[in-house]
C-alpha cells in the first residue's frame, strides 16, 4: 500500500499513467471507466491534500529523491491545494458527463483517444498547480496546452480546427514568453525552485534582467489566462470545442493560469516588487475593468450561446484579476473565491449547453425558442447558472462580488465598487436574452418534450447545485480562499 | 521507387545497420552522447526509409496501426511505471536508488529503463506521424 506521503506525486501520476492505459484498452466503455476512476481518484487525493494542508501547513515532496532546490519539488500549500481541489473536482464531474456527450459528438470509435487526451490535460493542469519548480511548471503547462489544442480540434464543426490552430499559435507565444522569463530569472539567480528564486531575488530588483523577466512573465501568463485584450483565442476555442471539453476547459484551464499569475507575482517576485516598484496593480485593474465592460458588451451581441458564454468568461476573468490587482488580503481572497465560484457556475452553464447540443444540435439563440417547455430541467439549470453569473443573492456569484466590493471599499475605491455593480447589469442583459428566448417564445412546430438523458443532467446539476450551495454556505469556500490569500501575501 | 534496383538493394543493406546504430545510441546513451530520443528517431528513420523505398502499404503491413499505437502508449507506461516501482519499494517517485540494493546500480538500471521507454515512444510517434502524412488523401485508418 502506498502511503499518503506520496499523495502529491500520485495527484499527477494517476491521470498521467492511466492515459496510455486508455489507449491500450481501446474500448470506449473501458477507456471511459479508466478515465472516470483516474479523475475521481485525483479528486479524492486533492481533497485529502487540502484537508492536510489546512490542518498541518505546507507539504513538500522531492521527486526522484532529489531535494529542493536541486531537484523538482512538488509543494502543496493553502493556495494551490484549493486550486487542485477545484480542477480535480471539475475534471471528475465532467467525466460523468463525457460518456454520452462524447459518444454523441465524437463517436465511440475514437472515444478512447479523447479520454487519453483528457487525462493528459488533467494531469498537466494538476501538475502546473502542484509543482514548486518554475521550469517544471512550463513542462506541465505544455502538456496541458498541447492536449487542449487536440481536445478543441475534436469539435464537430470544421471551424474547431481553425479555433484550435489559433489557440495553438497564441498559446505557444504565451508559453514561450513564460519560458523566456524563467530563463532570464535563471540567468540572474541560478535556480529554478520557486521559493529559492524568491529568496535570491531579494535585493536584485534593480537588475534589468529581473525587470525584463517580469515583463515577459506578465505578458506570457496574461495570454494564457485570456486577460483582455489578449483573449482572442478564447471565444472561438470555447465555441467550437466539444461540449465536455468546453465545460472542462472553461472551468479549469484559465483558472490554473490565474493561479500561475498569483504564484509568480506573489511568491516569486513578492508583493513589494510586483505591486510596489512595478505598476502591475494599476495595469491589472485597468485591464480587468476594461474586460468586465468590453467583453460583457460583446457577449450581449452574440447569437451563438457558447460564444456568448465564452465572452462572459473573459469578463469574469476580469473580476478575478481585479481582486488580484488590489493586492490586499481581501482582494486576493475575493479573486481566489471568484475563481472557485466561477469555475462551478461556468462549468455548469457549459454543461447545460452540452445537454442542449445533445438534443437540439445547435447553440444558436433562435433554436432555443420554447426550450423551457421542451427541456425544462436543462433550461432551469441554465437559469440558475445565469443568476449566479449576474450575482443574485443566494448564488455563488453574489458571494464573490460581495467580497470584491468589500475589498474595493476597504481601499476606499468606491468607484470600483460602482463599476462592479454596473458591469453586473450587462450580465443581466445577456442572460435575460437567453431566458426570454427559452421561456417566452413558443417552440417551433413538431417540437415535443425532449429532456436530455440523466447521464448529462446529473453532472450539470451537480455543478449548479454546488454553485448555489457555496452561495449559501461559504464557510468552506471563503475560508479556504482566505487561507490561500494569506499564504500568498505572506501574512499567514 | 519499386523499380530502382540500386536504391532497393542499398536500402535493404543499410536498414539493419541503421537499426543497430539506433540500439547502440539507445543503450550506450548513459556513457556517451545519445539516449532514448535520438535512438527513437534513428530507429524510426530506418523504418521510414523502408516505407519510402518499398511503399507505405508494405510498411504498414510490417507495423500495423495497432503496433504503432501500442508502442506509443507502452513507452510512456515503461517510463512512468519505473517511478511506480520505486514508489512500491518505499522510496519517492522516480527515485532509482531504490530499484537495487546498491543505489549506484539502481540509478543505472533506472536511467536505462526510462530511456528505453522514451525510445519506444519516440520511434512509434515518429512512425505514426510519417504514416499520417504519407496516408493523406487515401482511404484507410488514419
Amino acid at each position: 500500500m502506498i502511503a499518503s506521503v506520496h499523495f502529491p506525486v500520485l495527484q499527477i501520476v494517476l491521470p498521467l499513467l492511466l492515459a496510455p492505459v486508455c489507449v491500450l484498452l481501446r474500448g470506449a466503455r473501458l477507456a471511459w471507466f479508466t478515465a472516470l476512476t483516474a479523475s475521481w481518484a485525483a479528486f479524492g487525493i486533492a481533497v485529502a491534500l487540502l484537508l492536510d494542508v489546512l490542518a498541518g501547513g505546507p507539504i513538500s515532496y522531492a521527486v526522484g529523491g532529489w531535494n529542493a532546490p536541486w531537484g523538482i519539488e512538488l509543494r502543496v500549500d493553502a493556495a494551490n491545494a484549493f486550486v487542485l481541489t477545484i480542477v480535480a473536482g471539475i475534471g471528475a464531474v465532467v467525466m460523468i458527463f463525457a460518456r454520452e456527450s462524447v459518444e454523441h459528438e465524437i463517436g465511440n470509435a475514437r472515444a478512447y483517444l479523447f479520454y487519453a487526451t483528457y487525462l493528459l490535460c488533467l494531469a498537466g493542469l494538476l501538475g502546473v498547480t502542484i509543482t514548486g519548480d518554475a521550469f517544471n511548471l512550463f513542462v506541465f503547462l505544455e502538456i496541458s496546452s498541447l492536449s487542449s489544442y487536440v481536445l478543441i480540434s475534436l469539435g464537430k464543426d470544421r471551424r474547431a480546427l481553425y479555433a484550435a490552430y489559433q489557440y495553438l499559435i497564441l498559446g505557444t507565444i504565451g508559453a514561450t514568453f513564460y519560458l523566456i522569463g524563467v530563463g532570464l530569472l535563471y540567468q540572474v539567480t541560478g535556480t529554478l525552485n520557486m521559493l529559492d528564486l524568491a529568496q535570491r531575488l531579494e535585493g536584485q530588483e534593480g537588475l534589468r534582467g529581473v525587470r525584463v523577466a517580469f515583463a515577459f512573465l506578465t505578458v506570457g501568463i496574461s495570454l494564457k489566462l485570456a486577460l483582455f485584450p489578449l483573449h482572442f483565442w478564447l471565444p472561438n476555442a470555447y465555441a467550437y470545442a466539444p461540449s465536455a471539453v468546453t465545460g472542462f476547459m472553461a472551468a479549469t484551464a484559465t483558472k490554473v493560469s490565474i493561479y500561475v499569475l498569483l504564484r509568480v507575482f506573489f511568491t516569486i517576485f513578492g508583493v513589494e516588487f510586483s505591486f510596489g516598484q512595478m505598476p502591475l496593480g494599476e495595469i491589472l485593474m485597468f485591464l480587468a475593468v476594461a474586460a468586465m465592460f468590453a467583453a460583457s458588451t460583446v457577449a450581449i451581441f452574440q447569437n451563438n450561446i457558447k460564444r456568448m458564454l465564452a465572452y462572459s468568461s473573459v469578463a469574469q476573468i476580469g473580476y478575478i484579476v481585479l481582486g488580484i490587482g488590489m493586492a490586499s488580503v481581501t482582494g486576493v481572497q475575493a479573486g481566489v473565491l471568484h475563481l472557485f465560484n466561477h469555475a462551478l457556475i461556468k462549468g455548469g452553464l457549459f454543461l447545460a449547453m452540452g445537454c442542449i447540443v445533445y438534443r437540439i444540435g445547435s447553440t444558436h439563440i433562435d433554436d432555443l425558442a420554447g426550450l423551457g417547455k421542451r427541456m425544462p430541467w436543462t433550461a432551469a439549470a441554465f437559469v440558475a447558472g445565469g443568476l449566479g453569473l449576474i450575482g443574485i443573492p443566494l448564488t455563488a456569484g453574489f458571494i464573490s462580488k460581495w467580497y470584491l466590493v468589500l475589498a474595493a471599499l476597504e481601499k476606499g475605491w468606491w468607484w470600483i465598487a460602482v463599476l462592479i455593480l454596473l458591469s453586473s447589469l450587462l450580465a443581466v442583459v445577456y442572460v435575460w436574452k437567453v431566458v426570454e428566448q427559452m421561456y417566452l417564445k413558443p417552440a417551433g412546430e413538431g417540437a415535443g418534450r425532449t429532456e436530455a438523458p440523466l447521464g448529462l443532467l446529473v453532472p450539470t446539476w451537480i455543478l449548479i447545485i454546488a454553485s448555489i450551495w457555496f452561495g449559501i454556505d461559504t464557510r468552506l469556500s471563503a475560508g479556504a480562499a482566505l487561507e490561500a490569500a494569506k499564504t500568498l501575501l505572506g501574512a499567514g | 521507387m519499386r523499380h530502382h534496383l540500386v536504391v532497393r538493394v542499398i536500402a535493404k543493406m543499410l536498414i539493419p545497420f541503421i537499426m543497430l546504430f539506433a540500439l547502440y545510441v539507445q543503450f550506450h546513451g548513459d556513457f556517451g552522447p545519445g539516449g532514448g530520443f535520438q535512438a527513437g528517431v534513428i530507429f524510426a528513420s530506418a523504418f521510414i526509409l523502408y516505407a519510402l523505398v518499398f511503399g507505405v502499404d508494405t510498411a504498414r503491413e510490417v507495423a500495423p496501426d495497432w503496433v504503432v499505437r501500442t508502442g506509443i502508449a507502452l513507452g510512456g507506461l515503461i517510463f512512468g511505471g519505473t517511478g511506480v516501482v520505486s514508489l512500491l519499494k518505499g522510496a519517492n517517485y522516480l527515485d532509482y536508488s531504490a530499484l537495487k540494493p546498491d543505489p549506484v546500480a539502481g540509478q543505472h538500471i533506472g536511467i536505462l529503463v526510462i530511456e528505453l521507454g522514451v525510445g519506444i515512444t519516440v520511434a512509434s510517434v515518429m512512425t505514426a506521424i510519417f504514416f499520417a502524412f504519407a496516408g493523406r488523401g487515401r482511404k484507410g485508418p488514419g
